[in-house]
């Protein structure tokens, strides 16, 4: 039993540093939230190492055809993290980089939840909690009775998980050993009213994702390095689905946004507060003036 | 008409490898041929609904097929959300199948009986609900929705029991309705097994010199709404009848349709239905379709007094 008793001092995540490309997501992260003046800050920094890593490393994909039938699907389930996967397909070029500055506007496709079909590369529309997994199982079901070796990655935030239809989808997914399934949780230990710990429990964590029929393992979520390593080796075991438990930090590269539960949903946001989010990106230890 | 239906899920399945079939939790030896058959196109997946639905729109995004049995409130108030959005808002050819559509689970009470599912299902964009009134029907249905767009409901009445009140004659299209009879006095308006209710109070009616037409509406939505406008506009007293409650299901989708005609002269209109309640007794299908009064009784009576005052 991986039982963690939580505080900001022994966060897994908290010292490690981020390097300049994760600095620089960031920044166009708040160059998004510049223009929009609102949208799930916290939610977002936690998740960037994770999305960064496997858009860069470990997804397979062809931003032409965002439809290609031999494509890793990846569902980002906890959909109010969606900006941290909107500068990653903008990026690859999934979509015009123009398009970001335009989030939740009428004339854009990015709203504040990703919505397939409307936006290439991604998979399903979600926001409301509790849908990615389930529908990860049909993929997953899907490429097998293909015989497709193509993966589905299901990207849930830890609050999620307090959602019933999650572990009715994993008790299906490990039953049927769905080891093309891998479940990756941004596990901030925070949620919108408070900690997981206090809000509801999650722990031993770990443990339920096994007893559910999954490989687990534990990765610091905001190394690159460590990240890397972990989903390369995706699944964890032939006969399993994989749960991949990314120990993060909410908020992740901004001090004053770091585990603070007013950033978990910003809007109108002030342009000192876009001032202060630019300068403290400037200023973390691993950015431009490091 | 269940029977007639999943094996006719069976049978489209063996000839079109896109069509899955996911049950939740069915009664044991339920369609045991496409399992021992097609196994790797059949899934029991147990008591999660809300995971099923997840799960076939899963596949659908992918191209599959997918018919879904459980009983029908399941299919529907349990599990609403994930038909809102993984089925009707990325519009995946999934297809519901709820087995006791109504009141058909009177002796087991309230929690079982779908007595608004089409009410709550009507208010979703994309999705498409029919009510065939018999297995007939139901045999003629199956076919058409391979293809149909979009995620389906299809509301089972009840086992062998029902009678065959539907012929070959008229061709079933899915969103068309069915003009089963003509009358100049009246009409009446029908879903699912309610039809078989329509035609018995027609002929006590002619009986009486009063000539009622019926309009069978195996799709409630999207509502052959021409059909109705035009049969409407041509009598004075109309009535719905129908296994489910007054608020949301046919009655109210005939109903909006008719105040927004704005026709010459005034109709007389009535709902027959359930009313604003969860049903209070068990006993049988018919005794609680005859304590809410949706009989052939109340249809006669309903448009006696409106052509007489």
């Amino acid at each position: 039993m991986s039982l963690i008793p939580f505080s900001i001092e022994n966060q897994i995540g908290a010292s490690t540093r981020l390097d300049e490309r994760s600095i620089h997501l960031r920044r166009r992260i708040v160059r998004i939230l510049e223009c929009s003046q609102r949208g799930h800050v916290g939610a977002t920094f936690s998740l960037i190492e994770i999305l960064r890593v496997l858009y860069d490393d470990i997804l397979r994909y062809d931003p032409k055809n965002p439809i290609w039938g031999k494509r890793d699907r990846c569902i980002l389930s906890k959909g109010h993290g969606c900006l941290a996967q909107y500068v990653m397909l903008a990026e690859k070029g999934f979509f015009p980089e123009e398009e970001l500055w335009k989030f939740c506007q009428a004339d854009g496709i990015l709203g504040g939840h990703p919505e397939a079909g409307k936006i290439p590369g991604v998979e399903a529309s979600t926001g409301a909690l509790g849908h990615g997994l389930p529908i990860g199982v049909g993929m997953a079901i899907h490429a097998r009775y293909e015989g497709s070796d193509h993966r589905v990655f299901v990207v849930v935030g830890d609050g999620e998980c307090n959602e019933g239809s999650v572990w009715e989808a994993a008790m299906s997914a490990g039953n049927r050993k769905l080891s093309n399934l891998c479940v990756v949780v941004d596990y901030n230990k925070q949620q919108s009213y408070d900690t997981t710990f206090a809000v509801q429990n999650l722990e031993p964590f770990e443990d339920k994702w096994r007893s559910f029929g999954f490989a687990v393992t534990a990765v610091d979520g905001h190394d690159i390095n460590a990240l890397r390593e972990v989903f390369s080796k995706v699944p964890l075991k032939p006969d399993q689905p994989t749960t991949i438990l990314c120990h993060t930090v909410k908020g992740k590269g901004v001090d004053f946004v770091e585990n603070n539960l007013s950033w978990h949903h910003k809007s109108r946001l002030k342009e000192e507060e876009i001032r202060a989010l630019y300068e403290a990106l400037e200023g973390y230890p691993c950015g431009k003036r490091a | 008409m269940r029977q007639t239906c999943l094996n006719s899920v069976y049978e489209l399945a063996k000839k079109d490898d896109r069509i899955f079939f996911v049950g939740s939790d069915l009664g044991s030896g339920t369609l045991q041929e496409f399992r021992k058959e097609i196994p790797d196109r059949f899934f029991m997946e147990g008591v999660n609904e809300a995971h099923v639905i997840g799960m076939a729109s899963g596949l659908a995004l992918e191209g599959k097929i997918v018919y879904v049995n459980t009983i029908a409130t399941f299919i529907t108030r349990r599990c609403f959300e994930q038909v809102a959005l993984d089925l009707c808002m990325h519009n995946v050819k999934v297809r519901l199948i709820g087995n006791g559509g109504g009141l058909v689970y009177a002796p087991l009470g309230p929690t079982h009986l779908a007595f608004e599912d089409i009410a709550i299902l009507r208010a979703l964009p994309n999705m498409t609900i029919v009510a065939p009134a018999d297995r007939d029907e139901m045999r003629r249905l199956m076919p058409q929705t391979v293809e149909w767009p979009g995620p389906m409901y299809i509301r089972l009445a009840k086992g062998f029991t029902d009678p065959i009140v539907t012929t070959d004659d008229i061709p079933f299209e899915i969103g068309k309705s069915l003009p089963m009879r003509k009358g100049k006095d009246a009409l009446i308006v029908t879903t699912g097994i309610t039809l078989k209710l329509a035609q018995t109070a027609s002929e006590i009616l002619s009986g009486d010199g009063i000539e009622a037409a019926i309009l069978h509406i195996p799709t409630i939505k999207p509502l052959d709404s021409a059909a109705v406008l035009n049969l409407a506009s041509s009598v004075n007293a109309i009535v719905t009848v129908e296994e489910h409650s007054i608020v949301g299901g046919l009655g109210a989708a005939v109903a909006e349709i008719l105040a927004e005609a704005g026709f010459d002269t005034p109709k007389r209109f009535k709902r027959i239905g359930i009313p604003d309640t969860f049903p209070d007794q068990y006993g049988s299908q018919d005794s609680l379709m005859a304590r809410y009064d949706i009989t052939a009784e109340t249809i006669t009576s309903t448009l006696r007094e409106f052509l007489t005052h």
